[in-house]
């Protein structure tokens, strides 16, 4: 019955690249050089405040590229990435405050799991032919799972999470500095450079291509000798990775992970949502859909604290912020379902 | 082609009979019914002799689980047919649940009404949502072969719903009281008699839907889009029309979930999201678009999870839950009363 909206197909149609693979990386790789220095001296220009906003745009920013990867690129729909974000944080947690393992390291740690347990979780998946919306429904299922399990396990405090002991002093190894450090933004900006990095690298090379032609069409790719589930596999455990670190860098700037934010279906949605409204299966589209969502909320809380006179029923009223960024999604998807930067990437393009 | 060809010839309605709808039970699924009513009485005998539970509270939850199950049920009844015919995964199910308990609560504390007599105001106004939504948005997404626009669309909605009743109600937890209180005794154990009708509305929404696909041009033509929609706008079968009309019955089906459920919720914006995930598993286990599969699915799944809650704390009991759907989902996509695809 479900096979009136499905096709065994791709899901997408193929996204011209570029002839001189070479050239095209190179450039992407200078747009990310001065995109970097660009953001780099960001938070001189911004006022103190608003930190908080911009490490979460780029914890976004993180989740959204890795998600991408999977879903973009390898055309498999991930629900369920707050199981890979929620694995890095709780590794790091776990690491940290049992055996004082530096989060520098739990974080490689945490990467190298919770892309196993994506490898896993997908070979299972892929092995019983699940595609689709049941694709979608199963890593959900196995995010809801790790949700129930961190509730339910001692080892990581069930329901009442775990707090990261506080550093009276600033330290490197430990990832803790003063509450205004601009270290805090540094990081994680160069942690999604890195990760734009990989995306570059991916999509240009040999396996990325191979996974790009599996996604638009599994069957002619298998069929000139292309193995579906290796390549499949190995863009599920770059994802996985890159998302686990978002994870764990969350844990470290917030020092507390609980079940909700790590495994909880928001999670998964931030991950997707952005990658949605900038472009999926873009490199720079997830980026502009974090930059969007991340500070939509502050600017919402903002309008709804102070309204102009027009708005003055809106006073302390809270679910603004969120009913608008579903209404942004909603028009998003109906009306350019390439995103913002894919739309205007094609009109650039005509 | 086949199945088009046969649609073809029954809605041109000059037949004395259309021809037999594909499913209530045939002889296999009736055999699965059977084999699930042994296999699950089997485990209910072995608990009741070595489960190590008093028999009292082991019967208690039995009742439990199957009046939850019945609420379950009537949830994943609407989400079935969105499912199995439109294809889509309506995340927006519990969400829309919540908005008919909120339009139920409205109408019973500001108006004044019997809460039953809201929750039948309520079904043609969920009617009409869903209608709408499915006509001016997700109509718009259904053309292209991908899964994902319409999952994303209803995604987005149940966020909408969810805030713009945070906005509108606030957050704070309110309640309606039923005009029938009190519980009854049921072979030993107490059960309340509003979880009691509900029960009975579960059974009746899946009579009423059975009749509708089985006896009603509506129903003919949502089998017909749902089995070729391509071979029933041949037919002269307004597709879109159809997908409006199934969306708007899906929504009427948890207007009356929750104008049954509304006395025993405490509500709160966020009260149906807990039913979305539940939903999917269960009409997943029963069977994409089956009717007695969503209702075994459900009355299983309660008890899956009131008589697992005996021997597992908290809520490990819905890992019980999750990891039957992943079996189901690997080893028995159709589902139990599913045709194989």
């Amino acid at each position: 019955m479900s096979a009136t909206t499905e096709s065994p197909r791709g899901t997408k149609l193929p996204s011209a690249l570029p002839q001189r693979t070479h050239d095209g990386a190179r450039r992407q790789y200078i747009y990310l050089a001065v995109g970097l220095v660009v953001l780099f001296f960001l938070p001189f220009v911004l006022p103190e405040s608003s930190q908080p906003v911009l490490v979460r745009t780029l914890i976004y920013g993180i989740m959204a590229v890795g998600w991408n990867l999977m879903s973009g690129y390898g055309g498999m729909f991930s629900f369920g990435h707050a199981a890979f974000f929620g694995v890095g944080a709780y590794t790091d947690a776990v690491l940290l405050t049992n055996f004082g393992i530096s989060p520098w390291i739990a974080m490689i740690i945490g990467a190298v799991f919770s892309a196993g347990v994506g490898v896993l979780i997908a070979y299972l998946c892929l092995r019983y032919k699940l595609a689709g919306s049941y694709f979608a429904l199963a890593t959900f299922a196995f995010a809801q799972m790790f949700l129930l399990l961190a509730q339910n396990l001692e080892l990581v405090n069930r329901t009442e999470g775990i707090n990261i002991p506080l550093l009276p002093e600033d330290s490197w190894a430990m990832l803790q500095f003063g509450q205004d450090s601009f270290n805090y933004y540094w990081i994680p900006l160069l942690l999604l450079a890195a990760a734009v990095a990989v995306t570059i690298a991916f999509v240009y090379s040999r396996p990325g291509r191979y996974t790009q032609a599996i996604r638009d069409d599994p069957v002619a790719a298998e069929s000139l000798g292309i193995p579906i589930m290796k390549y499949r596999l190995i863009t599920v455990a770059l994802s996985c990775a890159i998302t686990s670190i978002a994870g764990s860098y969350y844990t470290q700037y917030y020092l507390f992970v609980g079940p909700e934010q790590a495994f909880s279906m928001h999670v998964s949605t931030d991950a997707i949502v952005p990658a949605v409204i900038g472009g999926v299966g873009t490199i720079w589209g997830p980026l502009i859909g974090a930059a969007v969502v991340g500070p939509l909320s502050e600017l919402v809380a903002a309008v709804v604290r102070n309204p102009p006179p027009f708005l003055e029923f809106l006073q302390g009223v809270s679910g603004l912020d969120v009913a608008i960024y579903a209404v942004l999604l909603i028009v998003i998807v109906v009306f350019l379902p390439k995103g913002i930067y894919g739309t205007i990437r094609e009109r650039l393009r005509k | 082609m086949n199945r088009g060809v046969r649609v073809t010839q029954t809605s041109t309605e000059t037949k004395e009979a259309p021809a037999a709808p594909p499913r209530l039970l045939d002889n296999r699924q009736l055999r699965i019914a059977a084999g699930l009513v042994v296999v699950v009485g089997a485990a209910v005998a072995l608990m009741y002799l070595f489960g190590g539970q008093p028999s009292g509270l082991l019967t208690q939850s039995l009742i439990t689980g199957v009046l939850l199950g019945g609420v379950y049920a009537l949830v994943s009844l609407g989400l079935t047919l969105i499912f199995g015919v439109l294809g889509i995964v309506n995340f927006a199910q519990g969400a829309m649940l919540t908005m008919s308990m909120y339009i139920v609560f409205f109408l019973a504390t500001e108006w004044g009404l019997n809460l039953y007599l809201a929750a039948a105001l309520t079904v043609p106004v969920m009617f009409g949502f869903g209608w709408l939504v499915q006509s001016t948005v997700l109509n718009r997404v259904m053309g292209d072969s991908t899964h994902e626009r319409p999952l994303l669309v209803t995604l987005g909605l149940s966020l909408l719903i969810i805030n713009v009743l945070l906005m509108v109600f606030g957050g704070r937890p309110v309640s309606v009281a039923s005009p029938v209180e009190g519980s009854i005794n049921v072979i030993g154990a107490l059960v309340d008699v509003p979880r009691l009708i509900a029960f009975g509305g579960a059974l009746a929404v899946a009579v009423a839907l059975t009749l509708i696909l089985r006896k009603t041009t509506l129903g003919l033509a949502i089998r017909a889009v749902a089995a070729n929609d391509v071979g029933a706008s041949l037919v002269g079968v307004n597709v879109k029309r159809i997908y409006a009309m199934t969306f708007g019955v899906g929504a009427t089906c948890v207007a009356v979930a929750g104008g049954l459920m509304v006395s025993f919720t405490s509500l709160v914006p966020s009260a149906g999201e807990q039913f979305t995930t539940l939903a999917f598993v269960i009409v997943v286990l029963g069977g994409l678009g089956s009717i007695p599969g969503a209702l075994v699915g459900g009355l299983f799944i309660g008890l899956v999870q009131t008589v697992g809650s005996l021997y597992l704390p908290g809520s490990g009991s819905l890992l019980l839950v999750f990891g039957i759907f992943l079996l189901v989902l690997f080893l028995r996509p159709q589902g139990l009363f599913g045709a194989k695809s």
